[in-house]
């Protein structure tokens, strides 16, 4: 069956909804220990899952596939890039079990059972290998995620749910359909084999415009975004945090995954998009961020222009950029997921997130300060933290296409800057001048506990990147050599130097050299 | 022809007219005091009939069907497998019935009789291959459904929804008898093979008015727009057992019926009835979605909700093949689970004294105060929305499959993307029972007939009904194949 010789990727999902089933009958407290304890373990076989991937192996592991259901199976398998985000998951969801603890105190027991639940939707969505699996997990996230953010959201969560669901839905619909007309050209809904399956040029086109349909909503691109701000404003911390760092994240897989390798010759035609309305977001949500009055809403922004980033390196079409769009993911989910955490923090004490209500937090919350401050860092992009690497490798296979493009979204990192020193400065900096302000207490442990192991993620992937690209290193091959033959040409004509006349012994390996 | 086998072959519809009569003279003798044993029996005998039901569909000696009566009626898998889910709905919609009217005055005798003469005109209709016994079966239980609407005579609003229904009912019936006349008079022959064969090629205005005629009344049976106004206005009125089993039984004889009309006896004529049920499907699906949002009574907004699920079946009527036919037949096994699963939802909304209350406000909040029902009550709503992993996924899932599968792709596209303004109402009332502050206005305890009902309903289209699959796909695909 797979090296384990057991359904690993069944078990991460049995459990977590075998969990939020008891979740919805025992007591509040019982509900918090037994969504932690599962987390954790669900993180511990993410481990495992990890220590036991053949780098190099076979591109499909722990494979399993049962014809349950008549026209789909319950088909899982992963490769690299599915296992890195299953880990982002099982890593992120502790933290907000943990974020949750004091500050959900009404129907404890549905809140978790719906966080557990969510989370066997994200491992199904990276791990389901039947389309029709992918798409039933994919779209039934919007479920919990409504209660999530109508049940335990701020004062204008019913608008941001009403929002949230209505504007997925919409843009997931026509996909389903594109989905039928595929499985019905190919003759199968197995993914792999979908994705080695050639489909006529002309009917990539509206296939790729369906599913652009779902994950330019699902990621979200400049101009569909409006749902987000929204959604992370009312949402509680948690659902930010899992909303920011795993469900955007669900869009970019599924650039990944479908549009691009199945639609290679369609991805190609509709450069031109992807790299317009991502040079819109980069600035124009950057700019936006930048006048935010509510800390969340910033982040959010931010959000946008950070996933304007992985959708340039994925359409970039070449190893560097994908590699990097993929650490991008990865990183803003640790990221942001630690900035709505930070967030989270000071609205817990103070019950507010205006920004102007703080300020001077360094002086009365010195390791809040520090944690929030590398966090800021690596969404800038900071070298040594895990911002940096993805957004360097992005813009790198950025520039080999369209040296305009990486100029427009190298300013918007300029602006990323701008927005978060500037938050930074505001939220942490200057004097302590509010009362209630002077008496926030510093980070407690149980918020150390939650900050901390993401910190401290966050620099390995900055500093030793080579762990998070070893796995995802084949995959990347095996997609570039795929899309290989529709890969755009660079806007860089680079023209072959004269070399010198003498010596002729040094000849071969100068011109060799100029034309890199 | 062998009587025997018209004899055999029309057993299920021979034992429910024969036990109707028998419980009507023990009605008529027995008063009020025999409404229970009546239910019982009544329940007994369409049990009877589901086996020899399930026999004609499972038998592999049944398998080819056959005609009884000299070509009036047919038994085969198709019209077997309508009737299964047509007594099944019938068994509930007895089983709900006592306690409601019970609360609201007294448990009459007649409602489960009622009920079987309705079931049996609804087996005739399924069965039906002739344009007579259609129109039997269609009368025999739309005479019925006039007075089991109107079954509360002091209530107002139930002896208003029985008018209502019976005027609009006659004009319906008058123009699918007029549209059967024109049909019978240009093809010579009211069998629908005949009709079939006869009505070939281009069509003159003649026929041609016959069949919109013909199609136009079986759209009000259906309650498709634009004949859908009795819908909202019936259902709110009539008991809600009754609505139930409106929304239920006759429902699946009526899309049943139509389909059969459709494929055999107007099965040359695809390109005059496609462009009709496209557009049908397409108005209902939109209309029932659009004019849902504004409802604040959920008998209603489930009327509604109806008219637009009427139109997703459609669409797999649309596509005119068996696959879409089999879809069709899925969709409603899954459509009976949703519909019953809700209506007994709504039969629960009582307050302290057992009146029954149906604005959407008395809902507010119920996961706080009922958490058992409001879940079963949200998956109902998120089921009929067509949201994964639910249960009522798979039945637009295979609707639309058929349309792809036979090239109506902006068929496709449009109705699904009409399905997520029909998503909005189906929120709404999640977000009254989930997000809002509890109105507690709704009695704390439930009934066990009705929670073990509604317990069973909300398993079904749990995502556990993904494992029915296997199962029910080989036996709506045989029930489809029947007809081609």
């Amino acid at each position: 069956m797979n090296q384990l010789d057991f359904p690993i990727l069944s078990l991460m999902m049995g459990l977590p909804m075998l969990a939020a089933i008891i979740c919805l009958f025992v007591g509040a407290h019982a509900a918090r220990l037994l969504a932690l304890g599962t987390t954790l373990v669900l993180f511990a076989l993410g481990i495992v899952l990890w220590a036991n991937y053949e780098i190099g192996g076979p591109q499909w592991q722990y494979v399993e596939r049962v014809e349950l259901f008549g026209n789909f199976a319950w088909a899982l398998g992963i490769d690299g890039i599915s296992m890195m985000l299953i880990m982002l998951t099982v890593f992120l969801m502790p933290i907000c079990i943990g974020a949750s603890w004091e500050s959900i105190q009404k129907r404890v027991g549905e809140y978790m059972a719906a966080f557990l639940f969510m989370e066997v939707l994200m491992i199904g969505v990276f791990a389901a290998q039947d389309i029709f699996l992918f798409y039933i997990l994919f779209e039934a996230g919007l479920i919990p995620m409504y209660l999530i953010i109508g049940i335990w959201g701020g004062a204008n969560r019913i608008y941001a749910s009403y929002k949230f669901f209505l504007y997925t839905l919409l843009g997931s619909v026509v996909m389903l359909i594109a989905m039928l007309w595929m499985v019905q050209d190919a003759g199968t809904s197995d993914i792999p084999t979908l994705l080695n399956y050639d489909f006529a040029p002309e009917a990539q086109t509206w296939l790729w415009l369906a599913f652009f349909a779902s994950f330019a909503v699902k990621m979200p691109m400049w101009p569909v975004h409006t749902w987000l701000p929204d959604a992370h404003v009312q949402a509680p911390t948690a659902g930010s945090v899992i909303l920011a760092g795993v469900l955007l994240k669900m869009g970019g897989y599924g650039f990944l995954r479908f549009s691009i390798p199945m639609f290679p010759e369609a991805s190609e035609q509709f450069i031109w998009l992807i790299f317009g309305l991502s040079m819109v977001a980069v600035i124009y949500t950057s700019l936006v961020a930048l006048v935010q009055q509510d800390m969340k809403k910033l982040i959010a922004y931010s959000s946008v222009a950070h996933m304007a980033i992985v959708t340039v390196g994925l359409f970039a079409f070449n190893r560097q950029g994908i590699e990097g769009a993929i650490i991008v993911m990865l990183s803003h989910g640790l990221v942001s997921g630690a900035l709505f955490l930070c967030v989270g923090v000071i609205y817990d004490r103070l019950h507010t997130r205006e920004i102007d209500r703080y300020g001077g937090l360094s002086i009365n919350m010195p390791k809040y300060a520090v944690l929030f401050l590398l966090f800021t860092m690596a969404s800038i992009g900071l070298p040594g933290t895990s911002g940096f690497v993805g957004e360097f490798l992005s813009l790198i296979g950025l520039y080999k296409v369209n040296s305009w493009v990486t100029l427009v979204c190298t300013v918007g990192i300029i602006l990323g800057a701008g927005y978060m020193l500037y938050l930074y400065r505001r939220v942490a900096f200057g004097e302590l001048v509010h009362e209630d302000v002077k008496a926030m207490p510093d980070l407690s442990a149980r918020e150390m506990a939650l900050l901390a192991p993401i910190a401290a993620a966050v620099m390995w992937m900055g500093v030793y990147p080579e762990s998070f690209m070893a796995p995802i290193r084949d995959d990347v091959g095996t997609l570039v050599a795929r899309i290989d033959r529709a890969a755009p040409e660079g806007d860089a004509h680079l023209k072959m130097g004269q070399a010198k006349a003498a010596p002729a012994t040094h000849e071969t390996e100068a011109g060799h050299g100029e034309s890199h | 022809m062998d009587y025997r086998l018209s004899l055999i072959f029309t057993l299920p519809e021979i034992i429910l007219s024969v036990s109707g009569m028998i419980l009507l003279l023990i009605a008529a003798w027995g008063g009020l005091k025999s409404a229970r044993l009546i239910s019982i029996l009544a329940v007994v005998a369409l049990f009877g009939s589901s086996a020899y039901a399930l026999e004609f569909l499972t038998n592999p000696s049944f398998e080819f069907g056959g005609d009884a009566f000299y070509g009036l009626y047919r038994m085969d898998a198709f019209g077997s497998f309508a009737k299964l889910l047509i007594y099944l709905a019938a068994i509930v919609s007895l089983m709900i019935a006592p306690r409601f009217f019970k609360d609201s005055g007294s448990y009459r005798p007649e409602y489960p009789v009622l009920i079987l003469f309705a079931t049996v005109g609804m087996g005739m209709m399924v069965s039906a291959v002739d344009m007579m016994t259609l129109y039997i079966g269609l009368e025999l239980n739309s005479l019925s459904a006039y007075v089991l609407a109107s079954i509360i005579r002091n209530d107002v609003r139930s002896s208003e929804a029985g008018l209502k229904y019976f005027v609009l009912g006659s004009l319906a019936s008058g123009m699918l008898l007029f549209g059967i006349s024109l049909v019978y008079g240009f093809a010579g022959s009211t069998n629908f093979s005949v009709i079939a064969d006869t009505l070939r090629g281009q069509l003159s205005t003649g026929p041609l008015i016959g069949v919109v005629l013909v199609l136009a009344g079986l759209a009000f049976k259906i309650s498709a727009v634009p004949f859908h106004m009795w819908t909202p206005d019936v259902y709110e009125g009539a008991p809600t057992p009754v609505t139930a089993f409106f929304a239920s039984a006759p429902k699946v004889a009526a899309i049943a019926l139509t389909v059969r009309v459709i494929i055999d006896a107007f099965g040359g004529q695809t390109s005059t009835w496609q462009q009709i049920i496209v557009f049908v499907a397409l108005a209902s699906i939109v209309l029932g979605a659009v004019a849902a949002i504004g409802q604040q009574n959920i008998k209603r907004l489930l009327a509604y909700s109806s008219i637009n699920n009427v139109g997703f079946l459609l669409i797999g009527l649309a596509a005119g093949t068996p696959e879409g036919i089999s879809a069709m037949l899925f969709y409603l096994v899954i459509y009976l689970a949703m519909t019953l699963g809700s209506f007994i939802c709504v039969m629960e909304m009582r307050d302290a004294e057992g009146k029954p209350l149906e604005s959407l406000s008395s809902l507010a909040g119920l996961s706080q105060t009922r958490p058992g029902l409001a879940a079963a009550f949200a998956v109902f709503m998120f089921s009929l929305a067509g949201i994964p992993p639910l249960f009522g996924f798979w039945g637009k899932f295979l609707v639309f499959d058929a349309a792809v599968a036979a090239g109506m792709l902006p068929l496709a596209v449009i109705g699904i993307a009409a399905s997520v303004i029909g998503a909005f109402y189906y929120i709404k009332v999640v977000k009254i029972i989930y997000f809002d502050d509890p109105a507690d206005q709704i009695v704390k305890t439930g009934h066990k007939t009705e929670n073990g009902l509604i317990a069973l309903m909300a398993l079904a289209v749990s995502p556990l009904g993904y494992l029915t699959i296997p199962l029910l796909a080989p036996v709506t695909a045989t029930a489809a194949q029947a007809l081609f």
